[in-house]
């Protein structure tokens, strides 16, 4: 079995036990007048899901290039950046702080310039500032929007 | 001529400043390479949310028209599409700007926007009330078909694969049951607290199309983004509209085109520019010219670009189908200002829709004009480097995301579907009819609901769907839709797929 199959394999299996779940919901939970357009969808859902499953298991599934490591290996440190400003920083240590240090870390990880450079450092801390202030201006001036203010703000 | 009675409202300076705020914006975001029309819209939906409807849509409405024609600009100078509708742009533009034309291309790319954008504004002004007449003959189980409908011709055009185009319409339409269901009062698929109301049309939208490119973005990981983009030598603008008027079969066939595919619902502009810049070369004396820096190739496929924005509206306003992903982002707006649209839209916000539609068309003009105006530095807009956009984004969809139900929830549905759509995508899943299932579910969901229960008192769901003139016609066309995608994709290997760049892999 070629990588690039495993690879449709994956999604196909878990957009079928997606399928199956809601399937299952759809036609066990009461009342059922509530999931009777749940059960029409799901109907069509696992059917897709199974024809979806059958074409990545014979190889025929062929749309899409996947995710190669080395594309994965690009996106862990940014990913794991966004999921900890969102389900952490933003909450914890509010908003600003959270955004600031996330753009921050973000933009320096994947800026191209050298990272032993202090010219480029100076850069990126001002870019920083200046995109958080025109944020600030935005949502906390204009708009007003209250965000969480964790432990600065 | 009912429309002319509200231009007043465009020229109101609140109005009017967003109205130029939103077009100059629009083309340097569209001139951004990684940064989609759709997108763009969908970010600014947030800040929307604070201000009256009428002016809310005139800067989503300048925002959405100025982004496709500033596509062109990264399109022509670095051979980027800013959009996908501008992929046909790109083939002869940046020939044209390799030969030190750039500035040619450009005048012309606004120029046949402009004018393609304004005709199918006045296309927009003039069929919307007419069928808006008819939608009045449409009845509960028609407006689930239409429903459908939507999802199914996106689906099924619109994707690299049609089982995933459809696959992804379900996931949309099943995503739009989460949530409490007020008719029974009870709960379905609630599997977190986040998802106790629902899912939130715009976190969703903003997950949806704005953090796979953000993660698009960090996929490629420390590579030096800045493509050298081409001069722009300075030209007189008088010199590009005379060149314009050697191509009017071009901006004819555009702009026809462009129409045309506007207002079928869902399939939107991805595929315009191609098709128009087929037709104009398949019609061509000159068609061995296209390719190599020929601007009839360039004259259709923007001036398509632009005449679709305004037929995408026409099913979008009459009945709550979006002519494209950015028209349904659109609709996203409108409903959370509680604007339904539907038969009655003109008679109960006629304020706020003709002001929305006249802005369009003078949003055109000064489309034209800024477009102009920043064609001599448009390189240094159009290299804009993908780490802060990166960054900048994300941090735009968290406080956009939040600040409309002001809830942490939102946002962590709003990554969660960022995150499973680029993952999706990945693998030849299309965004678009996942956000139309998302969108259209509960008005499918509502009316067969009210179908059934009526079905049940007359003659039973059999009849009540599935007999009668339209309900036959609907289903024809949801049939021919998938039956038409089925044999592109499946029985006719050898044969290229219509649905353009979506499908430019398909096998």
């Amino acid at each position: 079995m070629t990588s690039r199959r495993m690879q449709h394999i994956l999604p196909g299996s878990a957009i079928f036990l997606l399928a199956s779940v809601v399937t299952w919901l759809s036609f066990t939970e009461q009342p059922a007048e509530a999931f009777l357009f749940p059960r029409v969808i799901s109907v069509v859902f696992i059917s897709l899901a199974i024809w979806n499953l059958i074409r990545a298991v014979t190889g025929m599934s062929k749309v899409g290039r996947g995710i190669p490591v080395a594309t994965l290996k690009n996106l862990v440190p940014g990913l794991i950046v966004m999921l900890a400003f969102v389900f952490f920083g933003a909450k914890h240590l509010g908003f600003y702080l959270g955004s600031t240090l996330a753009f921050f870390a973000i933009y320096s990880f994947y800026d191209p310039a050298l990272w032993t450079s202090s010219k480029d450092w100076m850069k990126r801390i001002f870019v920083t500032v200046a995109f958080m202030a025109v944020i600030y201006a935005l949502f906390a001036v204009v708009l007003q929007v209250h965000t969480p203010r964790g432990i600065l703000f | 001529m009912e429309f002319l009675g509200y231009f007043g409202g465009v020229f109101e300076p609140w109005a009017f400043m967003l109205l130029l705020g939103g077009t100059v914006g629009g083309l340097i975001l569209g001139a951004t390479p990684g940064l989609s029309p759709t997108m763009a819209v969908a970010l600014l939906i947030p800040f929307t949310f604070h201000m009256s409807a009428t002016h809310g849509l005139v800067l989503l409405g300048a925002a959405y028209t100025s982004t496709v024609a500033g596509g062109a600009v990264s399109a022509i100078l670095l051979k980027i599409p800013g959009a996908p509708a501008n992929i046909a742009t790109a083939l002869d533009g940046n020939e044209m700007a390799k030969r030190g034309e750039g500035a040619k291309a450009l005048h012309l790319s606004f120029l046949s926007s402009g004018v393609g954008g304004v005709i199918g504004i006045l296309l927009l002004i003039f069929l919307t009330p007419v069928l808006a007449q008819w939608v009045l003959k449409i009845q509960t189980p028609h407006v689930f078909w239409i429903a459908i409908l939507g999802v199914t011709v996106i689906g099924s055009l619109d994707s690299k694969s049609f089982v995933k185009g459809l696959l992804s319409g379900c996931i949309g339409l099943w995503l739009s049951t989460i949530g409490y269901d007020e008719i029974q009062g009870t709960e379905r698929f609630i599997f977190a607290d986040a998802l106790s109301g629902g899912i939130g049309i715009i976190p969703a939208l903003i997950g949806l199309f704005a953090i796979p490119q953000v993660l698009d973005m960090m996929a490629k990981g420390r590579v030096d983004s800045l493509i050298e983009a081409l001069e722009v030598p300075k030209q007189k603008l008088s010199a590009s509209i005379r060149e314009l008027t050697k191509y009017v079969r071009a901006l004819s066939i555009g702009t026809v085109v462009g129409s045309i595919i506007g207002l079928i619902p869902g399939v939107g502009g991805q595929i315009a520019g191609l098709v128009a810049y087929d037709q104009s070369r398949k019609m061509s004396p000159q068609r061995e010219k296209f390719g190599t820096g020929h601007p009839e190739g360039l004259v259709a496929a923007e001036s398509a670009n632009n005449a679709m924005v305004g037929p995408s509206l026409v099913p979008l306003l009459t009945l709550s189908i979006p002519g494209s992903p950015t028209a349904a982002v659109l609709l996203g707006g409108l409903l959370i200002k509680e604007i339904f649209p539907g038969s009655d839209i003109f008679e109960k916000h006629p304020e706020v829709v003709w002001t929305f539609i006249n802005s369009m068309l003078v949003g055109q003009i000064l489309m034209v004009f800024f477009g102009i105006m920043i064609a001599s530095w448009a390189a240094k807009i159009a290299r804009a480097p993908a780490p802060i956009m990166a960054a900048g984004v994300l941090v735009l969809a968290v406080f956009g995301s939040y600040s409309v139900g002001q809830s942490v929830g939102d946002v962590h549905i709003m990554l969660a579907l960022g995150v499973g759509m680029f993952i999706l995508e990945k693998f030849g899943f299309s965004a678009a009819p996942l956000v139309l299932g998302l969108i259209l579910g509960p008005i499918a969901g509502d009316n067969f609901t009210q179908g059934m229960t009526l079905a049940a008192a007359q003659d039973g769901p059999w009849v009540y769907f599935f007999t009668g003139t339209l309900n036959i016609i609907l289903i024809s066309l949801v049939v021919a839709s998938i039956a038409y995608s089925f044999w592109n994709n499946m029985l006719a290997p050898g044969k290229k797929p219509a649905a353009g760049p979506a499908t430019e892999d398909a096998k």
